[in-house]
């Protein structure tokens, strides 16, 4: 008896505590049905837009929080993306085979993030000096390789989920998906399950947060960062991929757009949480994805408006909203072993 | 080879560890027998941290021969030391503020179910299992950041238990703690070692090995210059040793000569960080070459009171006036300039500024002023020559006037922070916990230092936790409790008891 009355405490307790949350679940599920019941054509494809257009945005945002819960902050996100982006479309105009040009993406990332972890753990560079290295190096090496006219072999196609997919609403936006926007969810809670229920997770967060105390019980400081910035970039490069063999079918110069630098605002909204961030990249993918919509609904907007949109929000995002996540402690400062 | 001596769980043979320019261990040897409390005396910078940092696997030694029970080991990491019972609970905790007690005790050492998943429900128990073993009472969801000073001292005790250490090096365990937290810290330790713990404690406090150890070991210079028994020892002949020369505890002091009225603070209130009120209507008066020592359990609302006097944080209600000028609410460069010297509490936060040189830390206060600085142009020359000639004259002990504050010893620290405060005619001196955490020598200068100034007719304003500061230093003592002054007492009735009673908070 005692034992309910006490769950039943901690579950109101939940909804007291996370009620502004809560609110804003409710009134988001209220609109979109809302929307749904106006104009459910229309609703699907902003809704689906959403999803594939905050893809590169999450897969950036949690190379952002890998890396800096391990404590190294990483502006290099953009250029991991951008080379990412360009080795993947060229194992496939190779290759034409779209999973070895998958994986050509994320080792093209991998080996970026390897490059930030060497700068900024053994060399112990300034860190956005070493991320500022890695944008200029991608948008050099991708501009001076890049050949016109190129195309990729075939794009990757939305997979059905069986019987999942023909929910209405539900089915199209979030059930019938190409694979890399699949493999983005789930990434999101994976590294959200392994950053705060493991102790790979635990080690990496001590790491970054007091990095002296992990030293101290045992926990190799350098090893961590290297393992922790690697694999970051590997997710930022299957961005990259996402961009040239998902999105777009293709490879332009600059093709990333500001997104691995919006991926750190995403981060930062987020409180260096994937579940958080995952959040976060909705809310910018659906301001892209409104663009779009409203463009072509032909609103009398000026598109350079509508098209600054996500940028607008980047700026009240960080101006106003960020005021009370905190950073990891020893984020950006490279460790040094006494002794 | 080893000796035979089933007790001696730890031996240490002629460790040496070099640093560049400096010889900090030479040639050192220690024994640590089953159950006791070694303490290891020495000042600031005579090797003891570093020595006890190469029985932790953090520091390789050049030279020497570690043995841990009965078998010679060599230390590569802390894991290694970890993994023969070794513990070691540093001077600044190794603990991660946003993480739970028990999240910091298993770092490391994680309690693991598939897939690495952390069992959360068996670490709390784990914890609770341990601290209710050893008293040492916690609760382990607590995050590390919401805890007092001694609790994370006790969470890092609860760490080193949890790898099964049984020997427990303690780093100038009490240097943060309040009188009766160290007390508590004392009575822990004396629960550990019957419970089959040794324990090594360093520190360079008399009166607590005194109180405390079995053994002593006394380290100066980076070498082992003795070794005594607390029943066979005073603290003059312990800190003969330890300093190398006669040192003079008791503070020498003529009776004050009271002038004019310097400081009055009237009613005065000031919030803390969390906007709670910690200063609650403080009143006061110092004067002219006297000493009024503000006595009291750290965390009564001292530092919110002496940063609101000297202008770092502001007050909500009430009036200090200095010299006769009100002085609420005045920026800090007004106040300096007012004649008004401070010694901050955390030297290293408001006291100096880390990276920068001795030469230009000495000038803070006056740079922009003539000689140091005419047409917004530092003259880099004068700002050396004070810097030499302050160095040489308050004995700060440093390779360089170029040398960057932060590579000096507290104790150096220190003495650079009071040359640079008393180096200019001065009529008000606010000193806050002034020798926290430094060496007997460092101490004596200091306070020698602070009765010159009072005897030059300067009005002096120490606020000090340590109890026998306050008595040894002040003409008059003030007690604070819960962010207001609950008496003031001559020093002749201000007894150790009466004061002590005062500051628990009854009334006497």
């Amino acid at each position: 008896m005692e034992l309910t009355a006490k769950r039943q405490a901690e579950s109101s307790n939940w909804f007291i505590k996370n009620r502004w949350w809560v609110l804003i679940g409710l009134i988001l599920i209220g609109s979109v049905i809302y929307a749904y019941a106006t104009n459910a054509v229309v609703t699907t494809a902003v809704l689906a837009s959403t999803l594939r257009q905050s893809t590169p945005l999450i897969l950036g945002a949690l190379c952002g929080v890998l890396g800096e819960r391990s404590g190294v902050i990483n502006i290099g996100i953009e250029g991991q993306m951008l080379l990412a982006a360009f080795v993947a479309f060229l194992a496939n105009v190779y290759t034409g085979n779209l999973l070895v040009a998958t994986l050509a993406g994320l080792l093209a990332g991998g080996v970026m993030g390897l490059l930030l972890a060497f700068m900024s753990v053994t060399l112990k560079m300034d860190q956005i000096i070493g991320g500022t290295v890695i944008n200029i190096l991608a948008v050099g090496l991708t501009g001076y390789f890049y050949v016109s006219g190129l195309t990729t072999k075939g794009k990757f196609q939305p997979i059905p989920l069986g019987p999942l997919a023909d929910i209405p609403l539900l089915g199209p936006v979030l059930f019938r998906n190409p694979p890399i926007t699949y493999l983005a969810i789930i990434l999101v809670f994976v590294l959200h399950y392994v950053l705060f229920y493991t102790r790979w997770g635990l080690r990496t967060r001590a790491v970054g947060e007091h990095p002296s105390a992990a030293d101290t019980v045992g926990i190799n400081v350098f090893r961590t960062r290297y393992i922790n910035v690697i694999i970051a970039g590997a997710i930022a490069g299957l961005g990259g991929a996402f961009l040239t063999l998902e999105g777009v079918g293709s490879f332009e110069r600059l093709m990333t757009n500001g997104r691995g630098f919006l991926a750190l605002a995403i981060m930062i909204f987020g409180k260096w949480t994937p579940l958080g961030s995952w959040g976060a990249a909705l809310l910018f993918g659906f301001t892209y994805a409104m663009q779009t919509q409203l463009q072509f609904s032909g609103v009398n907007l000026p598109p350079q408006f509508i098209g600054s949109l996500p940028y607008i929000l980047t700026i009240l995002v960080l101006a106003g909203f960020v005021g009370r996540s905190r950073a990891p402690a020893a984020e950006g400062i490279p460790y040094e072993k006494e002794g | 080879m080893s000796n035979n001596d089933a007790s001696i769980v730890l031996e240490a043979k002629g460790i040496t560890k070099q640093f560049p320019g400096v010889l900090a261990n030479d040639r050192v040897d220690l024994t640590l027998r089953r159950g006791e409390i070694l303490a290891l005396l020495g000042e600031n910078g005579a090797g003891k941290s570093t020595l006890m940092n190469v029985l932790y696997g953090l520091y390789t030694p050049d030279a020497g021969e570690i043995w841990i029970k009965g078998e010679h080991v060599i230390l590569q990491n802390p894991g290694d030391a970890i993994a023969r019972g070794v513990g070691m609970v540093h001077q600044h905790f190794q603990l991660v503020p946003v993480m739970t007690v028990a999240e910091n005790v298993i770092l490391g050492s994680e309690i693991t179910k598939l897939g690495g998943y952390i069992d959360k429900r068996e670490a709390n128990r784990r914890v609770r299992e341990l601290s209710e073993q050893y008293g040492l009472e916690i609760d382990p969801t607590i995050e590390v950041e919401d805890l007092p000073v001694g609790l994370q001292q006790r969470v890092e005790i609860i760490k080193a238990l949890y790898r099964q250490a049984d020997i427990l090096i303690l780093d100038e365990p009490t240097a943060v703690l309040t009188p009766q937290e160290s007390n508590e810290l004392f009575r822990i330790m004396h629960d550990l070692t019957e419970k089959g713990v040794s324990i090594i404690f360093i520190t360079h406090k008399l009166k607590e090995v005194l109180a405390i150890a079995d053994r002593i070991v006394v380290l100066r210079g980076g070498r082992s210059v003795g070794a005594a028994l607390p029943s066979e020892s005073t603290e003059a002949s312990l800190a003969e040793l330890m300093v190398g020369r006669k040192v003079i505890l008791q503070v020498d002091k003529d009776e004050a000569v009271p002038g004019k009225l310097v400081l009055e603070i009237d009613g005065l209130h000031v919030q803390d960080d969390r906007k709670h009120e910690a200063v609650k209507g403080l009143s006061l008066q110092v004067y002219a070459g006297e000493i009024l020592g503000v006595a009291g359990v750290q965390g009564n609302g001292q530092r919110e009171f002496v940063e609101a006097l000297t202008g770092l944080r502001p007050s909500t209600e009430g009036k200090i006036t200095i010299m006769g000028e009100d002085a609420t609410h005045l920026t800090p460069r007004r106040i300096t300039e007012l004649d008004v010297a401070h010694i901050p509490e955390d030297r290293e936060k408001h006291g100096l500024v880390m990276p920068y040189s001795i030469a230009d830390n000495l000038v803070l206060n006056r740079y922009y002023r003539a000689p140091y600085s005419k047409n917004a142009i530092l003259d880099r020359e004068k700002i050396a020559e004070n810097g030499a000639k302050l160095v040489k004259q308050f004995d700060v002990r440093t390779p360089s006037i170029y040398t960057h504050a932060s590579s000096l010893s507290g104790g150096n620290k220190q003495k650079v922070i009071v040359a640079r405060e008393f180096s200019r005619p001065v009529k008000l001196l606010i000193a806050n916990q002034p020798t926290r955490g430094i060496d007997v020598g460092s101490i004596e200068f200091i306070h020698n230092q602070i009765v010159a100034q009072r005897d030059a007719g300067v009005a002096v304003l120490l606020v000090s936790a340590e109890l026998d500061e306050v008595l040894s230093l002040a003409d008059r003592v003030a007690v604070m409790f819960d962010g207001r002054i609950v008496k003031t007492l001559p020093i002749e009735e201000a007894t150790r008891e009466k004061i002590g009673l005062l500051m628990a908070g009854s009334e006497a």
